[in-house]
């Protein structure tokens, strides 16, 4: 009796079924690109009878959409990635967030020159609904916020820095290090601040808080005002909007008055 | 606040509801008034207010009683109001929940929205002063109810009915296309692992799927809003769909840049295109991939990404030289230049100004003076002395 199992035909049978095993490993590959054109194109009659049943829920309801991001980023998609994509075609999710990020671009630029590329995210969302005007559909904060996320592949600077509880969305590409968000923050009750102030709430050094106002003002984001009794106050006019839309009552007026 | 009158908020005959909205709180002027958050009604001849928790704590004011009003927007931690000015009370004025009140204004805080569609209609009836036209018997005082009462209170209740099944079934549908996306959304994860393995495959095994279908591939990726793993030298993330956007680019751009000193600022190129085609937008993600196509499109344009990592679109005729030069000639002939004064002089927006100063600065042309007061740019002397 002949043994197998050892010897030359044993290697030659492993040789030729890891050759067969790897030119079917190849034939899946291509196999499962195949399989998904497949998919993909049930997948979109799937999505074409959400957009018939639901597409109105998108554009006019504000949380449905947060939600909708939210599901895609677990899932690891990206609606807003391109136009072309399913989702932006049929949902017209796209169009909504590409316009925006229009209307955003337009008025950081036509703002800049006052508030050095600085802007509260509420004096943005104001004057974005105003451009956009009565009619259109209304627009959440959430939407700015992820229309800005997608501008920031343009690489003009664009970036949201938080504050006081909501945000200062900053349009140029001015380098802003976490000193300077801190006196930004301890800025934004007052829309001023002073480096009497930063010494005692940060306990800086005044060589570190006047390095950080310094920056500030160079970049065009802060304003000296010299004259203000006591010492120097820096103001930031990317808070301004907060301070004037304040109501000031005849009591307070008179108290202003010298 | 004193201008409110204690009020059953029943409607008279001849008198409509306009709108009603929930959520909304008085303010006795700038005094929150000492009332809960309840739900404005407004009627072709009143304003009422009733409290949500208490129905009979129920107040109303004649529109006539309005001298002006307006809007006032929402801010961060408070709700978009409307301030409403009002005339002096009249004599025969029946009791309210305020005797007096130091204010000649009230506020709606609107804390569920709806200022705007309120705001409207309030517009609308104050045009309108249907009022005035359909007069309606003395308004019933409050603890007064009669046979009369009764059936009118029926209209109100109705029409409260209609819009909360109104609101039912407007939730019922939010859930519906909960439920309906979320069944999507499974299908959509298992499109992703599909991919995520074919991607794998793929980086394994470098050369044995044709180019063709990478392409393919990169396709689907891009339908499907997949972030693409699989980076191919020749065309980079780009897919065919980039390449023609690549080509349109090319031709849509060639006047605008021109005008613009040849160049322009990725941001100001996605305005301008986006703004051009109206709808079928570009993202921001294709505008770049696309930008990124020029260069092996053979294209006469550049995407061009500076060191503080600004995008620019550039004419490739446009040459660096060129550029460099000018700025020098600009700053010598001035004395000195800031990026502002230079895009004054240039036409240019002041981040293209800058990025300019800053490269002839990179070759060493020019010399900054950095101060409090700004960036300045001077002639470098030190290469000629």
């Amino acid at each position: 009796m002949h043994r197998r199992g050892v010897g030359a035909g044993a290697i030659a049978k492993k040789k030729l079924a890891e050759a067969k095993y790897k030119e079917r490993g190849n034939v899946l590959a291509e196999d499962q690109i195949v399989q998904m054109s497949k998919q993909l194109e049930t997948f979109k009659s799937n999505l074409e009878e959400f957009a018939s049943k639901h597409k109105q829920e998108i554009r006019k309801n504000p949380q449905f959409r947060v939600q909708f991001q939210e599901m895609c980023a677990t899932i690891g998609v990206d609606p807003l990635a391109s136009g072309k994509g399913f989702w932006s075609e049929m949902l017209g999710v796209g169009d909504f967030y590409y316009e925006l990020g229009v209307q955003i671009v337009e008025v950081c630029l036509a703002l800049k020159h006052r508030n050095g590329g600085l802007i509260t995210l509420d004096e943005l969302h104001q004057r974005v609904l105003k451009g956009r005007g009565k009619y259109a559909q209304d627009v959440s904060q959430d939407d700015l916020m992820r229309a800005i996320k997608k501008l920031k592949v343009m690489g003009n600077g664009f970036g949201m820095i938080p504050v006081g509880g909501s945000y200062l969305v900053q349009s140029v590409p001015a380098e802003l290090n976490m000193d300077h968000t801190v006196v930004l923050q301890l800025a934004e009750k007052k829309g001023y601040v002073t480096v009497s102030e930063i010494k005692e709430s940060l306990k800086w050094e005044k060589e570190r808080a006047c390095h950080v106002l310094d920056h500030l003002l160079k970049e065009g984001l802060a304003w000296l005002d010299s004259q203000a009794s006591g010492e120097a106050q820096y103001w930031l006019p990317a808070l301004f909007s907060e301070i004037i839309s304040r109501d000031v009552t005849p009591e307070e007026a008179n108290q202003m008055t010298p | 606040m004193d201008r409110f009158s204690w009020s059953n908020g029943l409607l008279e005959i001849n008198e409509t509801l306009v709108i009603q909205q929930r959520g909304v709180r008085l303010y006795d002027g700038d005094d929150k008034a000492k009332l809960d958050v309840g739900v404005a009604l407004l009627s072709t001849h009143r304003l009422i207010w009733r409290d949500v928790k208490n129905h009979e704590c129920c107040i109303a004011m004649p529109l006539s009683q309005i001298l002006l009003f307006e809007e006032q927007a929402a801010g961060i931690g408070k709700s978009a109001k409307i301030v409403i000015h009002l005339q002096e009370t009249p004599a025969n004025k029946e009791p309210g929940p305020y005797q007096n009140s130091k204010y000649s204004f009230i506020k709606l805080s609107f804390k569920e929205h709806g200022q705007i569609e309120f705001h409207r209609r309030l517009t609308e009836e104050m045009t309108q002063k249907r009022w005035e036209s359909t007069p309606v018997s003395q308004p019933i005082s409050a603890g007064t109810s009669s046979q009369a009462g009764r059936t009118r209170a029926v209209g109100i209740v109705g029409i409260e009915r209609k819009i909360e099944e109104k609101r039912k079934e407007t939730d019922k549908n939010i859930c519906e296309a909960f439920e309906d996306l979320s069944k999507l959304m499974v299908k959509a994860k298992e499109m992703v692992e599909l991919s995520r393995s074919i991607a794998n495959k793929i980086k394994d095994k470098q050369g044995d799927i044709s180019e063709d279908e990478t392409i393919r591939f990169k396709s689907y990726l891009l339908s499907m809003g997949i972030a693409n793993p699989v980076t191919r030298e020749t065309y980079g993330t780009g897919t065919h769909y980039h390449m023609q956007l690549a080509k349109q680019l090319g031709d849509m751009l060639q006047a605008p840049l021109e005008e613009r000193g040849g160049m322009m600022a990725l941001t100001e190129v996605y305005c301008l295109v986006n703004r051009a085609r109206g709808m079928e937008l570009l993202s921001p993600e294709d505008l770049v991939n696309a930008c990124k196509m020029f260069e092996s499109l053979k294209l006469p344009l550049r995407l061009r990404v500076f060191d503080s990592g600004v995008m620019v679109v550039q004419l490739q005729s446009h040459s660096e030289e060129e550029m460099i030069a000018s700025a020098l000639d600009y700053v010598t002939d001035k004395g000195s230049l800031t990026a502002e004064e230079f895009a004054k002089l240039l036409g240019l927006s002041v981040l293209l100004s800058k990025e300019r100063l800053l490269l002839a600065e990179k070759v060493g042309h020019l010399c900054r003076d950095d101060s409090v007061e700004g960036l300045r740019f001077y002639p470098n002397l030190f290469l000629n002395a």
